[in-house]
C-alpha cells in the first residue's frame, strides 16, 4: 500500500473521530491522496489553491480556534517557500498546526531540481518547537500518526508517497521521541532516516558476513533527536555514520554531530554534499548522490577507520 | 459610559506615554488606527475583559502587528489588565513586546508581527468561527504598505470564495509607509476597486479618524453578514494623528523617538482638542 494511501487511512480515522481534525491542501490533494475524502469530509478539508502561505496562516488561525489542521504540500513548498509562515504564525505563536511534506528529497525523481527538497529539514530544525518526523514504512506510520495528532505543536511530516518496504512488523512499539533500534552491534553505529533505512539494513548484513557488527538505529524523529540513543550507541562502537536524503548541512549528519560535539568519536556523514538535485529516477539518483548498500558499507568502514 | 471621543483622548494620552516611557516606538501608525479601536473595543465588539477567552466572542486580528501598543492602550482602558502596565511596554520581560503576542498579552487574539500573515490567520479564524456556528464576527486591521504583499491577496481571494461573511477588514489607509509616501514607494491606485474585484464589500470612510463614521461603517458590515462577502473597510487616516509634530514628520513617523516634553507637549494638544 503506498504511503499516502496510509496516511489518508488514518487522516480519515482521526477527522471521523474528532471533528476538529482538518486538512488543508494548496492543489495538490489529487498527488498527496486526499482528493477523494473531499466530499466524505466537506466540513473539515479544505483547498485553499495553490498559495502555501495562505495555507500555513489559515491553519494557525483555525488552530486558534481550537482546530487541529494539516497543512500538506510537497516538501519544498511546505517548508522552504513557507518558511516564515511556519516559523511565524505556526511556531512562534505557538498554534498547533501540522505540516507535512510530501516527496522527500530525491523522491521528487522527475519534478527535479525545483522539487527536490535536500533542504526543508534544515530549515526548520533551526526553528524553535517544531518535531521533525520522517516515517519508514507503513506500519510505523500508522503507528506514529495517532499519537502525533494527540501532540499539542508543530509536527512537520516528511512523508514519501508511494510504497515502501516493510521494515517493521507486528507488535512494533512507538514512541515519537525514541529512535527504533534495527540491529545491534559493537563495530560502528549507523543513524539514519526514511527510506535509505531499507539500504542501510542491506549494507548492515553485508557487513556482518565480513564480520563488521552494525548498531542500527532508525531515528524517525529528528527533532527532538533521542539524545540517549544516539550518546549511547556512538559511546558502545566509537564510531559514527548517519545516512540521509538531505542536504549533510542541517539535517541528520548535523543533529546527530550536535549531539557528539564533545566527544572524540568520528562521526561520517552520508548524504547530499551541499548540492542541487536534478531530473531521474531513483536508481540513477541513488549512484548521484551515493545511496548505495556499496557505498554504506565503505563510508562505514571510513567511520570505523577513524577510530 | 464616557463618549467615544473622550476615549479616544485617554487611549491616545497612554499610548504617548508608554511610547515616550520607552523613548521610541511605532507611534504613528498607532496614533492613526487609535479611533478605530475604540469604535471596535467600545461600542461594536461582543467582548468581556473580565472573561478574555470567552467563547463566541468577536476577534481582533491585528495585522499590522507594529501597531501593538495602540492595541495594548485600548485594552488597559477597556480593563483587561492595569493601565500601569502600559508603561512596561518593550521593557525587558514585558508582557507587552512591540508586535501583538498572543500568549504573552491578555486580550490579543492572534500573533503578528510578519506582515501579511495576520490577515491570513483572520481568514482562518473567521472559517474557524463559521464551522462552529457561533455568531462571532472577526475583525482584521491591514497597514496599506502591508497591502503591497502578495499573501493579502491570496487571503482575499480565500475569505470570498469561502463566503466568510463574518470577516471584517479594516484598511489603516494613512498613504505612509516607511520609506516614503505609499504612492511612492508602490502605488496601490484604486484601493476600492481591487476589494470589490476580489468579491468582497467594500466601504469607503472618508475620515478614518472620526468615531461616527468609521462606527457606521462597521454597522453597515455587520448588516452585510448573509450576503456571502467579507468586508472591507477602508478607513482614510492621518499618520500620527492627534499629535500635530508627530503628523508632521510624515513618512518618518513610523518609528520614531519621543522624549518627556514631547510627552508632555502631545498630552496638551490631545487634551486640548
Amino acid at each position: 500500500m503506498e504511503m499516502r494511501a496510509v496516511y489518508a487511512e488514518c487522516m480519515a480515522e482521526l477527522m471521523k473521530a474528532d471533528p476538529n481534525v482538518c486538512i488543508l491542501d494548496a492543489d495538490l490533494a489529487r498527488a498527496n491522496g486526499t482528493l477523494g475524502m473531499y466530499p466524505k469530509f466537506p466540513k473539515q478539508m479544505f483547498d485553499v489553491g495553490i498559495a502555501e502561505q495562505n495555507m500555513a496562516s489559515i491553519g494557525a488561525g483555525l488552530a486558534s480556534y481550537g482546530f487541529k489542521p494539516y497543512v500538506q504540500s510537497f516538501t519544498a513548498f511546505a517548508t522552504r517557500r513557507i518558511c516564515d509562515q511556519v516559523a511565524i504564525s505556526i511556531a512562534y505563536a505557538k498554534q498547533n498546526v501540522k505540516v507535512v511534506g510530501t516527496d522527500p528529497g530525491m523522491y521528487a525523481e522527475l519534478n527535479g531540481g525545483t522539487h527536490m527538497s535536500f533542504e526543508d529539514i534544515a530549515v526548520l530544525r533551526s526553528i524553535p518547537g517544531i518535531v521533525i518526523f520522517e516515517p519508514v514504512d507503513a506500519t510505523q506510520l500508522r503507528a506514529a500518526m495517532p499519537i502525533i495528532n494527540d501532540y499539542d505543536g508543530c509536527v512537520y511530516i516528511r512523508l514519501f508517497r508511494k510504497e515502501a518496504p516493510d521494515v517493521f512488523g507486528e507488535g512494533y512499539k512507538f514512541d515519537l521521541f525514541k529512535a527504533d533500534q534495527l540491529r545491534e552491534g559493537a563495530d560502528v553505529s549507523i543513524f539514519v532516516s526514511g527510506q535509505l533505512t531499507t539500504e542501510v539494513l542491506t549494507a548492515a548484513d553485508k557487513l556482518k558476513e565480513e564480520g563488521i557488527n552494525c548498531d542500527v538505529y532508525n531515528i524517525h524523529t529528528i527533532k527532538p533527536i533521542d539524545r540517549e540513543a544516539v550518546l549511547a550507541s556512538a559511546a558502545k562502537t566509537g564510531a559514527v555514520l548517519t545516512v540521509e536524503n538531505h542536504n549533510v548541512i542541517g539535517g541528520l549528519y548535523s543533529a546527530v554531530a550536535e549531539v557528539l560535539g564533545t566527544s572524540k568519536i568520528p562521526v561520517v556523514g552520508l548524504g547530499v554534499n551541499d548540492r542541487w538535485g536534478e531530473v531521474g529516477k531513483v536508481p540513477y539518483l541513488r549512484e548521484v548522490f551515493g545511496f548505495t548498500a556499496e557505498n554504506i558499507m565503505a563510508k562505514a568502514k571510513e567511520a570505523i577507520a577513524a577510530k | 459610559m464616557k463618549d467615544i471621543k473622550t476615549i479616544c483622548k485617554e487611549i491616545r494620552c497612554d499610548l504617548v506615554k508608554c511610547i515616550a516611557h520607552l523613548g521610541v516606538g511605532h507611534i504613528g501608525g498607532c496614533l492613526s488606527l487609535v479611533d478605530a479601536l475604540a469604535v471596535l473595543y467600545f461600542e461594536e465588539m461582543n467582548v468581556d475583559p473580565a472573561n478574555p477567552k470567552m467563547e463566541g466572542r468577536d476577534r481582533l486580528v491585528c495585522s499590522k502587528g507594529h501597531a501593538g501598543p495602540a492595541v495594548y492602550a485600548t485594552l488597559a482602558n477597556k480593563g483587561y489588565f492595569p493601565k500601569e502596565e502600559l508603561l512596561t511596554l518593550n521593557q525587558s520581560g514585558t508582557n507587552l513586546p512591540s508586535h501583538c503576542d498572543m500568549n504573552r498579552t491578555v486580550g490579543i487574539d492572534m500573533t503578528t508581527g510578519s506582515l501579511g500573515q495576520g490577515f491570513s490567520c483572520a481568514a482562518g479564524v473567521a472559517l474557524g468561527s463559521k464551522l462552529r456556528e457561533d455568531g462571532a464576527t472577526i475583525y482584521t486591521i491591514i497597514g496599506d504598505g502591508e497591502s503591497q504583499e502578495g499573501q493579502i491577496w491570496e487571503a482575499a481571494m480565500f475569505a470570498a470564495h469561502q463566503k466568510l461573511d463574518n470577516l471584517v477588514g479594516l484598511t489603516d489607509y494613512n498613504k505612509l509607509q516607511i520609506d516614503g509616501t505609499v504612492s511612492q514607494v508602490n502605488e496601490l491606485a484604486d484601493l476600492g476597486a481591487k476589494w470589490a474585484a476580489f468579491g468582497w464589500n467594500v466601504i469607503d470612510v472618508k475620515d478614518g479618524n472620526d468615531p461616527a463614521e468609521i462606527k457606521a461603517a462597521v454597522q453597515a458590515a455587520k448588516a452585510n453578514r448573509g450576503s456571502g462577502k467579507p468586508t472591507m473597510i477602508i478607513l482614510n487616516t492621518v499618520k500620527g494623528k492627534g499629535v500635530s509634530f508627530i503628523e508632521a514628520l510624515g513618512a518618518a513617523n513610523h518609528n520614531t523617538t519621543m522624549n518627556a516634553e514631547e510627552c508632555a507637549r502631545a498630552i496638551a494638544e490631545i487634551m486640548g482638542e
